[in-house]
């Protein structure tokens, strides 16, 4: 075999298959100095190549399993939002059908009560801080009026010290901020002076290193130095509340130079669930619950978007087909407190959400596919259906298969398992729900709409605009609606947030929807940097992009990777437990003959039946399971090697218990709903009251007996009642393999 | 496994398909059998295939739709039926590889500096960004000498079993 020399058509692979080189054939050579350079050039060539190309496989792979842990934590999450709207659909349900008379009403009738002080002396009658001393203890930082920019600097100096700001303070900078934001419109108009640079932040999420990571690389904000922080401050990260006090502060120095847009998670029904609402009643247990009430107006208040020389649009979620700028800057924003409902139903929206609701938002289908739930704003079941391809599917209660039920059979079930009063008067809409707001129109439906696509919506790869239904909000378009309504307002880019990426931004749409995202680590350490824009007047997006946590920046590709992924893998592990029961129902459906074995291929069949996460089961099969036999899984065994220990409780029926791990989420979100007083602990007859609107919720039976035995093992605060945190906490899993 | 003794070619077939689905739905966020363009390099790589940068190309002007920068898995499934069926991109032999890193290693030292690798991964062939020069020297390089010991790296990367 000879060396390349004068073959300038040598096929590459055929070349391989014997080998690079013949180190023999091109020794005889040298004496031929001009073909042996020749020789040595042609084969360095074809090496590189073979490396090349063997190394990009490599990284391929791990780029592979990296997306597949991606859409694991990704699938947990949406499943958690996705279980927060049918939660909510579920009390708006109950909620429109009522008596108003009945006491249960109370129980969460407050969450749909939007304005509960009307007028605005009122509002800052309860506001009033200057009743709060500041005791001579506090070690914290001390503000003065108006705000500073050495204030704001202070209060960072001390955030990034770990201290806490005093409730008056807090109750100062938010009532202050409030006043400013009531003045501002829904649309921020915003230009870039000609030597500057404005600066676009995305979702931040309670991540303070994050935010003081920016500051630090890309300065402080100043009037040379404007940002635009595109929503999603608050929830799963710890330091929500700080987070926004920096972002006030600097809002309310240079009002003219820092904008906010609001987010999906500016929102006091979705902080329920994600974390916010818990760390601002742990922080302050005194103050907490007006915090939190001045917040839930201050989020209502928050513009809408931002646009920078009428050509660049920045808004939280997205657009739809419907997106209309002028509505919206019509719109009266502050009515909308929670995008997750509307002002007021009108009848239509009312009978269309009844029929969806009291299937609890299911239809049946074929069992492979990521969840879906029936969007907020698209009530018709048939819109939805037609959207919905064949093999994805909406989670199957073996309850609901009944083909003919009435609303009233549905509404009495609903009654019963809920513990409440069986007399009703007739169904009509809460007209003494709370707002004094006249009866739904057409337009606020439309309105509401808009909002809701606005902060909900995620951008796809095909054309159309369909129902968001992964996460049950706004909706999905496409690249012909992006240049539809581009073009409609005279834009020529779209700046969004709401979907985290691994490299902190990313392009879509022919490089006309540009996402970012700025909390780094979001899902766990190393699984994806953040990154913010820096835009001059000619409207070109520059990125800057940075990775939190030290120690992941030194990890290799592969360490981080494999990292990342034991930590999806742990969080499926939990998933896995907690449905042990349905888990091994729906494996011994394959398994009639009883021998304990079930093919892999009805192992992932079965596995996704139950969790309905839509994952590549057959892909994770290797990560999951550890022993096989001839392609048959001992499926007890397996369940039994998950590793996860329970908690040490003596409780007799079982059951609750997986009812509980199940509904983690829900049921501390139905805990913070009922603990009106926001004090942190609920009665023993609330507790009660929890557990009977779960188990309605879930349309199953949960006896009184198993829930008193439940309490037993909880103890009691002195007064007789039950703190919540500590209630959760004695309930988590613990996974043991973390441990090794 | 027992599943594979027996197997008919349509049972083989089908379990072509499903491994193609598996990893195309890897990628397709909307649900909607439709993936970036960009990811499918990685797709095809992800199931056991080693083509080069001109492959892809190639593969990718059969199945793209148009320019649109999506491509739509009616396309993509029997394309890379063919490709998984006919061994069209077939793994580098260890041996090989082992040749090629031999053949940069012109003085024989047993390990390659990180600007002898550099130099060629960059300017020779299909060349690499600057960013997958520095992941490459930060993955395989020793962490102490700082140089490539290609012979370790090769055995440490092996194919992953399951493919």
């Amino acid at each position: 075999m000879g060396c390349g020399m004068g073959k300038s058509e040598l096929q590459l692979k055929k070349c391989d298959r014997v080998s690079i080189s013949a180190p023999g054939a091109c020794s005889r050579l040298q004496s031929q100095p001009k073909c042996h350079a020749h020789c040595e050039a042609a084969t360095a060539i074809r090496a590189a190549l073979l490396i090349q190309r063997w190394y990009r496989q490599y990284v391929a792979r791990l780029e592979m399993r990296r997306r597949c842990t991606w859409n694991i934590f990704q699938s947990i999450e949406y499943a958690g939002e996705q279980d927060q709207i049918k939660l909510y659909n579920f009390f708006g349900f109950l909620m429109d059908h009522f008596t108003p008379a009945s006491s249960e009403r109370n129980l969460i009738s407050h969450i749909f009560r939007e304005n509960e002080i009307c007028r605005d002396i009122e509002w800052e009658r309860y506001f009033c801080y200057k009743s709060i001393e500041v005791p001579e203890s506090y070690t914290g930082p001390h503000l003065t009026f108006p705000m500073t920019f050495c204030g704001v600097s202070k209060l960072m100096e001390a955030f990034k010290h770990k201290q806490q700001l005093h409730a008056r303070y807090v109750l100062q900078i938010l009532g202050e901020t409030w006043r400013l934001l009531r003045i501002l419109p829904n649309i921020n108009y915003v230009s870039v002076c000609h030597n500057q640079e404005i600066t676009i932040c995305g979702d931040l999420h309670g991540h303070l290193e994050d935010l003081l990571l920016i500051f630090y690389k890309n300065g402080l904000p100043s009037s040379e130095k404007p940002y635009v922080f595109n929503g999603d401050f608050v929830d799963r990260g710890k330091n929500s509340l700080e987070i926004l006090l920096i972002l006030f502060g600097f809002l309310l120095v240079y009002p003219n130079d820092v904008h906010l847009n609001r987010g999906n998670h500016e929102d006091h029904i979705v902080n329920l669930r994600y974390g916010f609402t818990k760390e601002i009643l742990g922080k302050y247990r005194v103050h907490g619950k007006k915090i939190l009430k001045l917040l839930q107006k201050i989020f209502s208040w928050l513009p809408l978007a931002t646009v920078i020389d009428h050509k660049v649009l920045i808004v939280h979620g997205g657009i739809s087909d419907m997106t209309d700028l002028n509505v919206i800057e019509r719109v009266d924003r502050h009515r909308y407190v929670s995008a997750l409902r509307p002002t007021k139903m009108s009848q239509q929206a009312v009978n269309g959400s009844k029929s969806q609701n009291s299937r609890n938002g299911e239809a049946g289908g074929p069992v492979e596919g990521r969840r879906r739930v029936y969007s907020l704003t698209h009530h018709s079941p048939a819109s939805a259906q037609r959207h919905n391809p064949p093999r994805r599917s909406l989670h199957n209660l073996p309850i609901s298969n009944q083909l003919s039920w009435s609303l009233e059979d549905e509404l009495k079930r609903r009654r019963r398992l809920a513990g409440f009063d069986q007399s009703y008067g007739e169904m009509n809409k809460s007209e003494s729900d709370s707002d004094s707001e006249p009866a739904g129109t057409e337009t606020d439906e439309q309105e509401w709409k808009q909002i809701v696509d606005l902060l909900w919506s995620d951008p796809m790869p095909q054309n159309g605009c369909i129902p968001n239904e992964v996460r049950g909000g706004g909706c999905y378009w496409g690249p012909d609606v992006t240049e539809e309504v581009l073009e409609r307002h005279n834009l020529q880019l779209l700046i969004r947030s709401h979907e985290c990426k691994q490299d902190g931004y990313e392009f879509c749409h022919n490089r006309r929807v540009l996402t970012i995202f700025s909390a780094s680590n979001y899902y766990e350490v190393g699984s994806n940097r953040g990154a913010y824009i820096r835009m001059g007047p000619d409207l070109v997006p520059h990125f800057i992009q940075y990775q939190a946590s030290r120690t992941c920046r030194e990890l290799t590709l592969t360490q981080s990777v494999g990292w990342t992924e034991r930590s999806a893998l742990r969080a499926l592990r939990e998933q896995l437990f907690v449905h042990k029961s349905d888990l091994i129902s729906a494996f011994q459906e394959f398994d009639p003959n009883n021998t304990g074995m079930i093919s892999l291929r009805h192992w992932a069949s079965a596995t996704e039946t139950v969790l309905n996460l839509g994952l590549p089961w057959r892909m994770l099969r290797p990560q999951l399971v550890n022993s096989t036999k001839y392609g048959m899984v001992d499926y007890q065994q397996w369940i039994r090697e998950l590793s996860i220990t329970e908690p040490k409780l003596e409780i007799s029926d079982t059951s609750i218990l997986e009812t509980m791990y199940k509904n983690h989420s829900n049921l501390e979100t139905i805990f913070r709903i009922i603990d009106t007083d926001h004090s942190g602990s609920i009665s023993f007859e609330e507790f009660r009251q929890t557990w009977k609107l779960l188990s309605s919720h879930l349309q199953t039976e949960i006896s009184d007996e198993a829930i008193a035995d439940l309490a037993q093992s909880i103890d009691f605060n002195k007064d007789g009642s039950i703190d919540i945190n500590e209630f959760m906490e004695a309930f988590r899993l613990v996974d043991l393999s973390a441990h090794t | 496994m027992a599943e594979s003794n027996n197997q008919s070619a349509e049972t083989k077939l089908s379990d072509v398909h499903k491994r193609i689905k598996a990893a195309f739905e890897t990628f397709d966020n909307a649900a909607n059998n439709t993936v970036d363009v960009r990811e499918i390099g990685t797709i095809i790589y992800s199931l056991g295939c080693f083509p080069s940068q001109a492959d892809l190309h190639d593969f990718i002007a059969e199945v793209e739709e148009d320019h649109s920068g999506y491509i739509h898995l009616d396309r993509f499934l029997p394309a890379m039926t063919k490709v998984l069926l006919e061994h069209k991109f077939p793994p580098i032999p260890k041996d090989l590889l082992l040749q090629a890193f031999e053949v940069l290693d012109k003085d024989n030292k047993g390990y390659l500096e990180p600007e002898e690798l550099t130099k060629y991964m960059t300017q020779e062939g299909e060349p690499f960004t600057q960013e997958e020069m520095e992941e490459m020297l930060t993955g395989l390089a020793d962490h102490e000498r700082n140089v490539i010991y290609y012979k370790d790296v090769i055995n440490q990367l092996a194919i992953d079993p399951d493919m």
